[in-house]
């Protein structure tokens, strides 16, 4: 079975467009583009609002509201838009599976991102805080300058499982049906197309894997080092004369 | 094999109708999805207590063993169902895949559970406890795991409440749960919405949720009945 799984993986058909099926790099586009979506709107209202309850210390309510939506069955919630939106829309046109489908995936991006951004802000230090208040800093440059620097690593993995919940449940849409990488896994279920079916979960595991880690290496360089504690040995060893090669990376990176 | 709707009404109010139409279908399903949700957990507690352990007992296991099961854990849940049979050379549609899929997920979540709640373990208790003459398995278990328990229920309710949710994308891929319930309202709504199934399926999903919550709450009390005790001091 893994052979046959290989060799639909690399049958160059499956890589294009054509009139039968649409190819593999079109859904990856189509997964992406949802992903993106829902994660744009989510992040948008998640972290604002995380970071005004974590620093006002107001509104708690609203994360463990949020928290309780996790334990609605996704599947069921997804089915029960598509029926209530799609009739709405008819014709060829693919916006009453899209809109039922961003809404649930925005509303399992919220909690992640949401609760984790609130847990960094109250997780500063009182004593940071204070100290920032000390240097005269106003309300809102405490929050931009201090309490978001230091929240970021939690935001981050906030933000990172919230990247999984939507990739794993974009793939679930296309049983409502949508286009996107999970086409190949439930039209390989509907056609007995094993290797298809399987080959499409071979390729949205690779999503979610690389998505993962694209988001690990974008946070290496976002959260600052005296947060991550990420020094280079060299430069930790106090009164070290400072090496050519340290000195030339701090020259490339202004 | 979609059963026809015997009452006329599609109102989402109606599943209680629904429920009393096909009820022997309906518990076949709640059935199967309450073992589907609860076996794996158990299993996949009694793999991640020994790979937990080894975690936390040699310093150098512990950042190997957790980034494997955070990779584990990356992989979509639909994507972990179709990946199993090949792995473990299965058919392609298999009634365990669903089980040995969410077996792995658990153990994922539970080996650093596990291996947390252990290191949540006072250093001076167990220093009493080896002081007292106890040897290393027995400390495990009659001190070092009691103390751990309410870390581990902890990690316990996260991925039981997750299961009933996964077990449910599972009826999408045509595995009898009450993910079914989802497909047939699906179905049913292709010249009209018809809600009943739908509605009945996620109270259902919520309600088993809720109740597999309360067990893990109540069995954690009775575990550990030290903690009342000083609360109620």
């Amino acid at each position: 079975m893994i052979s046959e799984v290989i060799s639909w993986l690399n049958d160059p058909s499956h890589w294009r467009d054509t009139r039968l099926m649409t190819g593999i790099p079109s859904q990856l586009e189509a997964h992406v583009r949802f992903s993106l979506i829902a994660l744009a709107i989510a992040l948008l209202i998640a972290l604002p609002l995380g970071l005004l309850i974590g620093h006002t210390g107001r509104g708690t309510w609203l994360v463990s509201a949020a928290n309780a939506i996790r334990a609605l069955p996704t599947v069921g919630v997804l089915v029960l838009l598509v029926v209530l939106i799609s009739p709405h829309y008819t014709g060829r046109t693919d916006v009453g599976f899209l809109i039922p489908t961003e809404i649930v995936l925005v509303l399992l991006a919220i909690p992640p991102i949401l609760s984790n951004t609130v847990a960094g802000v109250q997780n500063v230090g009182p004593d940071v805080r204070d100290a920032a208040l000390g240097m005269g800093m106003t309300g809102s440059e405490v929050l931009r300058k201090v309490e978001l620097p230091c929240s970021l690593p939690l935001i981050f993995s906030g933000f990172r499982s919230a990247t999984l919940q939507v990739i794993a449940t974009a793939t679930i849409a296309s049983y409502v049906p949508l286009e996107g990488l999970g086409r190949f896994i439930y039209d390989g279920l509907a056609q007995q197309d094993f290797p298809q079916m399987i080959g499409g979960g071979v390729l949205v595991a690779a999503l979610a894997l690389l998505a993962d880690l694209l988001l690990a290496l974008i946070q290496r360089f976002v959260v600052s080092r005296g947060i991550s504690g990420r020094f280079s040995r060299k430069v930790v060893v106090v009164g070290a004369p400072v090496s050519a090669d340290v000195a030339q990376a701090e020259l490339a990176a202004v | 094999m979609i059963p026809v709707a015997s009452s006329q009404s599609s109102s989402p109010l109606h599943f209680w109708g629904y429920f009393l139409d096909h009820r022997k279908q309906d518990l076949t399903w709640l059935w199967d999805h309450v073992y589907l949700s609860l076996i794996p957990v158990v299993i996949g507690l009694v793999i991640a207590l020994p790979l937990g352990w080894l975690s936390r007992r040699y310093k150098w296991v512990y950042p190997p063993m957790v980034s494997v099961m955070g990779l584990l854990y990356t992989i979509p849940s639909i994507a972990l169902f179709v990946l199993v049979p090949p792995l473990f050379g299965l058919k392609a549609l298999d009634p365990k895949q669903v089980p040995i899929a969410l077996t792995v997920y658990s153990v994922a979540l539970l080996v650093r559970v596990v291996a947390d709640g252990l290191a949540s373990v006072p250093e001076d208790v167990t220093q009493a406890a080896t002081a007292v003459g106890m040897g290393r398995l027995r400390r495990l278990f009659s001190v070092e795991l009691p103390i751990a328990v309410p870390v581990i229920a902890a990690g316990l309710r996260v991925a039981t409440v997750a299961n009933v949710s996964l077990v449910a994308v599972a009826g999408t891929i045509g595995q009898e749960n009450l993910g079914r319930l989802f497909d047939e309202g699906k179905q049913l709504s292709t010249t009209g919405p018809y809600y009943p199934p739908i509605v009945l399926g996620i109270v259902l999903c919520v309600l088993l949720a809720l109740a597999f919550d309360l067990l893990i709450v109540f069995g954690t009390r009775l575990l550990t009945p030290w903690r009342r005790a000083v609360q109620g001091r």
